[in-house]
């Protein structure tokens, strides 16, 4: 279960948010939703321990995520905005380094039977810098097929991808979630994704 | 115990990785290599021509005009070891690993040192001949440079970890970075001199020995501790 409890950011003298609470628990899904500059990116970066929040605490199964130190890492899948992907590696290469890093070796043969699965279908040895924007998206969303964490933290997976490729992610995160996964996500496209529960965090 | 040993081989395999990663890019980017090997080439091919073929003056100037090169052409090259992965965002993936980051960053800091610093090494002795220096001496040269340019490339990596980002980071680094060099500079370079005037080199040595150990303990965990800083 991971709490947040009382978070507040603040980026020179401007406070972004504060008082900022929730609790989700496994197979719940958890949408930040507010408007540009509203801290959405900040906010998921300290759930996935990359910041510090300002005061406040954020507790995975009652132990603050900071005490837990590189095992928190086990835990968590953090997909940022910017995508990961090396623009002088091939779709392959990317996509068995950024799991190696997450713990995960893969060969190639795995490797690219998962691009074709997120619709990367001869595309596989292509240098990144080839690849559309959506492309690019999908080789680094396809590190999801991949990961055996307990909690995802997407900061706007959905941006540069057409509609089979949300239908897929849809597909992915509600299977993760049926397993007991819990999700954190940004978006500002509305998807509908089945969850034991849906919660929303509005940033204003 | 059999634990024990799986987790040491996956931190090798980590450490594997990234410098396979890295050697990878530095091959599809051969630009950005073949700069600092370059930059390196000519000022010390340029101060021989520009000082005119006075054979002494060239022998003791040499261990110090191609040990400066060496430590401005590993300055030049700092900026790149975070920068990239700064800015596509891998360098965020790496801070999230579970493995140990002052072990990943240790990769890093070994394949900077096999891009830039170890063509500086083999270069090194053929950029000597130009000085007239004797045969000891070139091998003298080469080995205090084998065990000098690691230590730029470990202490490099702090301030270009404390510099991410920062606008004008490329100035700011030099000036964190410099007076650390200088240490090395000066033993480095006077290893080759003292061979040169025909005395003991050993105590340069064991002092750049020194440095290059303390800097292994100490610099990967510094660095580390930078980036979560500098990211964070």
């Amino acid at each position: 279960m991971l709490q947040g409890s009382n978070l507040e950011c603040i980026r020179g003298d401007r406070v972004l948010f504060s008082g900022i609470n929730f609790s989700i628990k496994p197979g719940e899904l958890m949408q930040v939703r507010g408007p540009n500059g509203s801290g959405k990116t900040s906010l998921l970066r300290m759930l996935c321990g990359l910041a510090v929040p300002n005061s406040g605490e954020i507790r995975w199964n009652s132990s603050n995520i900071r005490s837990l130190g590189e095992d928190y890492f086990n835990i968590v899948t953090y997909l940022g905005h910017l995508s990961g992907v090396k623009d002088d590696l091939t779709a392959i290469e990317n996509l068995r380094i950024t799991s190696a890093l997450a713990g995960i070796e893969i060969d190639e043969k795995k490797a690219s039977k998962v691009l074709q699965e997120m619709g990367l279908e001869g595309r596989e040895t292509l240098l990144a810098k080839v690849l559309s924007q959506g492309q690019k998206r999908r080789v680094a969303l396809a590190r999801l097929l991949l990961a055996r964490t307990k909690l995802w933290i997407l900061d706007e997976p959905l941006t540069a991808l057409d509609i089979s490729a949300i239908e897929l992610i849809k597909k992915i995160l509600e299977q993760y979630l049926a397993q007991g996964g819990m999700v954190i996500l940004t978006t500002h496209q509305e998807i509908d994704i089945a969850a034991t529960a849906t919660h929303q965090l509005y940033l204003s | 115990m059999p634990p024990q040993r799986r987790i040491n081989y996956t931190f090798l395999n980590m450490l594997i990785w990234i410098i396979r990663r890295d050697l990878l890019l530095a091959m599809r980017r051969q630009a950005d290599v073949l700069t600092t090997l370059f930059f390196f080439i000519i000022v010390v091919s340029l101060f021989p021509l520009g000082v005119g073929p006075e054979m002494n003056t060239l022998r003791i100037m040499a261990p110090g005009v191609v040990w400066v090169a060496a430590l401005l052409a590993s300055m030049l090259s700092l900026g790149r070891i975070f920068s990239t992965d700064y800015l596509d965002g891998t360098l965020e993936q790496i801070l999230l690993s579970p493995t140990s980051l002052s072990l990943l960053v240790l990769g890093k800091m070994f394949s900077h040192w096999l891009v830039t610093g170890v063509p500086l090494v083999l270069m090194a002795p053929v950029l000597g001949i130009q000085y007239d220096l004797p045969a000891n001496a070139l091998f003298v040269l080469t080995l205090s440079l084998l065990l000098g340019t690691p230590i730029l490339s470990l202490i490099g990596a702090i301030g270009a970890a404390l510099t991410l980002g920062l606008r004008g980071g490329g100035v700011l680094v030099s000036l964190l970075v410099l007076p650390l060099y200088i240490p090395v500079l000066i033993f480095g370079a006077g290893a080759v001199e003292a061979s040169i005037a025909g005395l003991g080199f050993e105590a340069h040595f064991s002092l750049l020995g020194a440095f290059l150990l303390v800097s292994l303990v100490f610099a990967p965990w510094t660095t580390a501790a930078s980036l979560r800083i500098s990211v964070g």
